[in-house]
């Protein structure tokens, strides 16, 4: 029924990496509020039209990332360069090029490809790093592009990248009143786009697993809502738990194990978790309010999720076993949708105020908030694994109006919307893809 | 498909709805959450005991305000017509759909919604109305009957709609 799956296993093998220099003289501090881009250059990978498409796809990665400036290849005065070779360093320094990328992509006998690579420290005269393999299924060479992506962010950087990732998400399509909604995934970039679900019923709040090819999210399916566990490369779907009421906001654990949702009775929703293994559910929070929007810090201690206990939507911390909630959230307004960044320094949210939605930070301990978006409604946030990007769904007024998808970076510059094939609401960012 | 597709059984009373969907987006004064009165001499030619009748005499909705799950006295006016209705009409099994505008978040529409039709339900039994009799589901903000960017819309969205299923035996 799900014919529409592929098997996305992929052959990937890293024959030969090792770092030349780990102490590379670029210094680039990203973690400061503002960065100015550092200017580098990729090089066309040697090889037939797919080296260049990769190349392409590499490059605007890391533009998209906003910390990078990419020279114009028209400028290179240097326009080749094998990748076993080292590049005329002068000729980089004219430009100011900081970091240069260059490869070659060959076509295995078997069809795989193979793609070498290098990074070079253009000022020092010397690799960041150099003689990086890795062979691929010919058909999934985005997905080389986004790991060197991410093998040239680390090494500029000194953090993780976040480009070989993918995000699922609720396409819609159809008037407002009649909105059909579908499960989608599709690469960081927009590519690959692919639906999951059939647009029958009602689907919302699709989440990652952090550790299996796994999405859970809310169905109307049978006009029961309740929270599904969908397996992304067979499409084998299961509904999770036998509760009595509606069951929705889910969100995965840490380590993968259980799911945390909220269960509604009456007109009360409650936090509960439920172990995948044991099937065993617990309730963590009880009381005539609404609890909802669960998700843990990352090491699995603790949740934040949001309640109007105290009267209006706001944030609370409480022990993963549940336990008294602190409230975390006192600004001005009604704060919603809580997320914990992956790093454990920050929690995303929605923030209600004056008639406008905005996606805003806040640490743990409800200090240092910052608002990222501000508009007419911007709502969901979801983190890049490194915990540096975020992306949210904003939704323009009216009959004619709907969802677009945005990311925006920690620091609240370079927002950029994330092309869609439809309007597209409730992303949730995979982990990188192993 | 959704529980409310499968209400709707009959071509007629499809028809119905669809044009009163389209009055009630045209005209927003003239939506049925008016009576309060049973009505039952006055059945604007539906048969007495259908689904159209109820619909079109009673009133099938009742409205909110802005992140309240409180009846205002005129739903409970309508309600309480519904109450009588429902009890002498007793084969109809009853879904109340509870449904929030879109100016909230996704989560907390769902839960908002599912209190609206709590209360709805909870007023319909205190009437009377068996609640084994009544089942509910929350849409949160993901069916909106008015799609305005306007106040006037968002205020026809917070509601709760006693919709019959086919009457039992």
């Amino acid at each position: 029924m799900f014919s529409i799956f592929q098997k996305l296993f992929i052959t990937l093998t890293i024959v030969f990496a090792f770092v030349t220099n780990a102490n590379a003289r670029i210094e680039f501090d990203i973690t400061r509020g503002n960065v100015e881009p550092l200017p580098i250059a990729i090089m066309d990978f040697q090889g037939d039209k797919v080296a260049q498409d990769i190349s392409n796809v590499i490059a605007n990665n890391l533009r998209n990332s906003g910390l990078f400036k990419l020279t114009d290849k028209a400028a290179f005065i240097q326009k080749t360069l094998e990748v076993s070779g080292r590049p005329k360093f002068e000729d980089w320094r004219v430009l100011n090029v900081q970091a240069l990328a260059n490869g070659a992509v060959t076509t295995l006998g078997d069809g795989r490809l193979r793609v070498d690579y290098r990074l070079w420290d253009i000022f020092a005269s010397e690799e960041v790093f150099g003689g990086q393999r890795l062979e691929i299924e010919a058909k999934f060479w985005r997905r080389a592009a986004h790991i060197i992506s991410d093998k040239i962010y680390e090494g500029l950087t000194g953090e993780k990248g976040y480009f070989d990732t993918r995000i699922v998400f609720v396409d819609e399509s159809g008037p407002k009143n009649k909105r059909v909604k579908r499960l989608a995934i599709m690469d960081q970039d927009g590519a690959n786009v692919r639906t999951l679900t059939r647009g029958s019923d009602l689907v919302l709040t699709p989440r990652f697993s952090p550790t299996r090819q796994e999405i859970t999210y809310m169905s109307f399916e049978g006009g029961q809502p309740r929270v599904y566990l969908l397996q992304i490369e067979t499409g084998q779907r299961e509904v999770v738990g036998n509760f009595p009421g509606m069951t929705f906001s889910p969100r995965f654990s840490p380590d993968g194990q259980k799911i945390v949702m909220s269960l509604q009775q009456d007109g009360n929703a409650n936090i509960y978790s439920m172990d995948l293994r044991s099937r065993n559910t617990t309730r963590l929070t009880s009381g005539a309010a609404i609890d909802t929007a669960p998700s843990y810090a990352p090491d699995g201690s603790r949740l934040v999720f949001e309640s109007d206990r105290g009267g209006r939507q706001q944030l609370y911390v409480m022990g993963a076993n549940g336990g008294e909630p602190k409230r975390i959230s006192f600004g001005n307004g009604r704060y919603s949708t809580p997320v914990w960044s992956p790093r454990g320094d920050l929690i995303a949210f929605t923030k209600q105020t004056g008639g406008q939605f905005l996606i805003g930070v806040m640490k743990p301990d409800g200090s240092g908030e910052r608002i990222l978006a501000e508009g007419f409604h911007n709502e969901g946030p979801t983190w890049a694994p490194n915990g540096r990007v975020l992306m949210f769904f904003r939704e323009t007024p009216g009959a004619q109006g709907g969802p677009r998808l945005y990311s925006i970076d920690l620091t609240g510059r370079n927002e950029r919307r994330v092309k869609t094939p439809s309007f597209a609401s409730d992303p949730a960012w995979s982990p990188l893809l192993d | 498909m959704l529980a409310a597709t499968s209400i709707l059984k009959s071509p007629a009373f499809l028809a119905l709805a669809l044009g009163l969907a389209v009055a009630g987006c045209a005209k927003k004064d003239k939506l049925p959450d008016n009576s309060g009165q049973l009505g039952l001499n006055n059945t604007g030619g539906a048969a007495p005991g259908s689904q159209e009748e109820f619909t079109t005499t009673i009133g099938d909705r009742v409205f909110f305000e802005t992140d309240s799950s409180v009846l205002t006295p005129t739903a409970r006016q309508t309600l309480t017509g519904q109450a009588q209705w429902l009890l002498r009409y007793p084969n109809y099994p009853i879904t109340i759909e509870g449904h929030a505008d879109e100016r909230g978040t996704r989560e907390y529409n769902l839960a908002l919604g599912a209190r609206r039709a709590a209360a709805t339900r909870d007023f319909l039994a205190s009437q009377g109305v068996p609640r084994n009799r009544i089942r509910t589901i929350s849409f949160g903000k993901e069916r909106p009957i008015a799609v305005c960017n306007d106040i006037s819309c968002w205020s026809q969205n917070r509601r709760a709609r006693t919709a019959l299923t086919a009457p039992q035996g």
